[in-house]
């Protein structure tokens, strides 16, 4: 009998034989471990950290011979971006179509809240409220506030409804598709709790279904119930997590939704359980894509907007984006990095501190941290904790947010001018050529140099 | 079962929905209405969104049934359904009063931040769900899931209530005279104190309905959901 082959095991310089486990690599390990020893799941903050089919796969055809660019720092290359238009009387007028996404006061800071209106303004764009109501400091800076209604209706009143500019149904986010909000008892501050009629200091659980609508006939009654509240005046988003988005989106229209957001699964969260975070959703990139082939089927892809969120980091996310069909994006992670999440340090009367010491309390270190649920953000983004808070202070948030919004804008036209067009809402699929085959199957993009799409053209 | 009209009440604006739309009635409500006491509202044949945010110290009578949503996120106004209404009545009320002579759907004072709901007849699913401070009188039955995860306010329920009342209970509290076919996760009967029958006395004469306080039973939280421990039973 021949023996079997013995395989080798890497003996490292010490000696000792290291195999490790790709099913039950430290990574499964120290989940289990950890399951074992608490009888809880893991709750963190932020968005899925593996590695998943994204923006990064796609590339632009730039003009060549076949097309005609223009002129990178002189022609006009318009960013102007009009939401609501179905419906709504006064429907959103945008500079850029690089919106805020909805974060909460409660997993945010008032100063943040402040920091986001104030850069939103200045670069022409929205901020959105988030579950736990409007705050004073953002209604007072941000000029143009969509107010989200969520299913808690933390803080939810007709006054506030009055006061904002257009108005987001939320029916799920990409972090966590079919659940609801968390906001542990350390975040959860007098103010916090006031707003939302909670008991200061319990971890709370918001509701992941809305009280007093079930299914898709009840939301066509309830947007005409929130448009007869505003005298029709202002546009109804919906946002929906992407899961079935092609039915979802269709179901958004039917509806009589004005702007349909979809949030891939890339999409952060202040809390949430990490087996929610990387595994319910779809990614971003075939969201996109099965929401522009629904509006597309309905035929009303000229009346109803499409915004995307989910992993938008860069002026060339946003651009592919747009190209795929989006009428805007939305950025919530994104401009949390820019206020100072997961840098090495925060800024006090202009001189940098170092915030290290405070990541290692948290177990972690600058560029790993994902402990925005613990409240004690070592850059005051994140928390409620009247201490850690005043580390970020408004104006230098506001600048740095409007800055990272500037960049973004200007490498987005930058891209537009080349694939030649005056006007990014004229960036198209066909400017687009997918890297990878997961890529080009979820997106519709053909493979790079071949007229390839999984799934549509034949091999 | 109908309210009696106060005596020389003032003559009212009429919208008749049959020839007038819903539209038109908010749209009037949500303007000048400071020499307007009383609006009445014929036909309004189930329609949807009746009297929605209004926002002032007036008295509508609906004359017969209304769909969903009506008096959603009332604001002083005192609005008074002489038929049955149909989900989210007073739904996010904040202050006023809505009264529903015969049955309410599904939600009704889903999320009220205040007012008083007044519900002659059974109430159906999740009754007072997301309550955030207002009262509710239940003239008869409430159905399943009602209270839930209700986080201020009180409910008084005069009937009987179906499966899971209370469940996810924070801060509300609920009082029942009749039977509980089951009580939802962190709801507990809890005794009935002096200020407790009070309570229930001032709620049941604000909402016109008799009915001896002493009777009722307390339901409120155990307050057992409201931290995460990771040596209890797990219920998530």
């Amino acid at each position: 009998m021949a023996t079997r082959p013995v395989p080798e095991i890497p003996i490292a310089g010490d000696g000792l034989q290291r195999e490790e486990s790709a099913l039950y690599d430290r990574r499964v390990l120290d989940y289990i471990e950890r399951a074992a020893a608490t009888g809880l799941y893991e709750i963190r903050g932020l968005g899925a950290k593996r590695r998943l089919p994204h923006f990064d796969d796609l590339v632009f055809l730039g003009a060549s011979l076949s097309r005609y660019p223009l002129e990178g720092y002189r022609e006009k290359c318009t960013t102007r971006t009009i939401l609501g238009t179905r419906f709504a009387k006064k429907p959103i007028e945008l500079d850029i179509p690089i919106t805020i996404a909805g974060m909460s006061f409660g997993s945010l800071s008032a100063n943040v809240k402040e920091a986001l209106g104030r850069a939103a303004t200045a670069l022409g764009t929205s901020t959105t409220t988030g579950d736990g109501g409007m705050t004073q400091e953002e209604r007072s800076s941000s000029k143009t506030l969509i107010y989200q209604c969520l299913p808690s209706r933390y803080g939810f009143n007709p006054d506030d409804l009055r006061k904002a500019d257009a108005i987001e149904i939320v029916i799920g986010q990409g972090a966590k598709p079919g659940g609801g909000g968390m906001l542990l008892g350390q975040k959860v501050s007098p103010r916090v709790a006031k707003m939302r009629t909670l008991p200061a200091g319990i971890d709370q659980r918001s509701a992941c279904r809305h009280p007093d609508w079930t299914g898709p006939d009840d939301l066509v009654i309830k947007i005409k119930e929130l448009r007869e509240a505003t005298d029709w005046e202002k546009p109804i988003y919906v946002k929906i997590g992407a899961t079935r988005v092609f039915h979802d989106v269709k179901l958004c229209v039917h509806a009589g939704a004005d702007v349909i957001v979809v949030d891939g699964m890339q999409g952060g969260t202040a809390a949430t359980q990490l087996a929610f975070i990387e595994h319910v959703g779809i990614p971003t990139l075939a969201a996109v894509r099965q929401a522009v082939e629904a509006l597309e089927e309905l035929n009303v892809k000229e009346d109803v907007q499409l915004i995307v969120s989910g992993g938008v980091r860069t002026g060339a996310d946003v651009a592919k984006a747009l190209a795929l069909g989006a009428d805007a994006v939305s950025i919530g992670q994104g401009i949390l990095m820019a206020l100072g999440c997961n840098s090495g340090s925060y800024v006090q009367g202009g001189k940098h501190y170092s915030a290290e010491a405070d990541y290692r309390l948290l177990k972690t270190a600058p560029g790993y941290c994902h402990h925005c649920h613990t409240g004690r953000c070592p850059v005051g983004v994140t928390t409620q904790d009247p201490v850690l808070e005043q580390r970020l202070e408004p104006e230098v948030g506001a600048r740095r947010v409007s800055n990272y919004l500037k960049t973004l804008n200007m490498e987005l036209t930058m891209i537009a001018r080349a694939c030649g067009k005056q006007n990014v809402h004229h960036l198209e699929r066909e400017d687009l050529a997918a890297l990878t085959i997961e890529s080009a199957a979820m997106s519709g993009v053909p493979l790079a140099g071949t007229s390839w799409i999984p799934g549509v053209t034949p091999t | 079962m109908v309210r009696v009209m106060p005596e020389a009440a003032p003559a009212p604006v009429k919208f008749d929905l049959s020839k007038q739309s819903v539209r038109e009635l908010n749209q009037f409500l949500h303007g000048d209405l400071k020499d307007v006491a009383r609006v009445r509202v014929e036909n309004p044949d189930g329609a949807h969104s009746i009297a929605v945010a209004v926002d002032a110290p007036v008295r509508i009578e609906i004359a017969g049934h209304a769909g969903y949503y009506a008096a959603g996120m009332n604001q002083q106004g005192t609005v008074v359904i002489e038929g049955n209404a149909g989900p989210g009545v007073a739904e996010n009320m904040m202050s006023g009063r809505v009264e529903v002579a015969g049955f309410a759907s599904g939600g009704a004072g889903a999320s009220a931040h205040g007012g008083l709901l007044v519900i002659r007849g059974d109430a159906g699913l999740r009754c007072g769900i997301s309550l955030k401070g207002g009262d509710i009188v239940v003239g008869g039955d409430v159905g399943s899931f009602s209270a839930f995860m209700a986080q201020a306010g009180r409910i008084v329920i005069c009937g009987d209530a179906a499966e899971g009342l209370g469940d996810s209970i924070y801060e509300a509290v609920l009082y029942i005279r009749g039977d509980i076919r089951s009580l939802g996760a962190d709801a507990v009967v809890q005794p009935m104190t002096a200020d407790d029958i009070a309570a229930v006395t001032s709620l049941l004469a604000a909402a016109g309905i008799e009915a001896p306080a002493r009777e009722f039973k307390r339901v409120g939280s155990a307050r057992k959901l409201y931290h995460w421990n990771a040596d209890a039973d797990q219920e998530y």
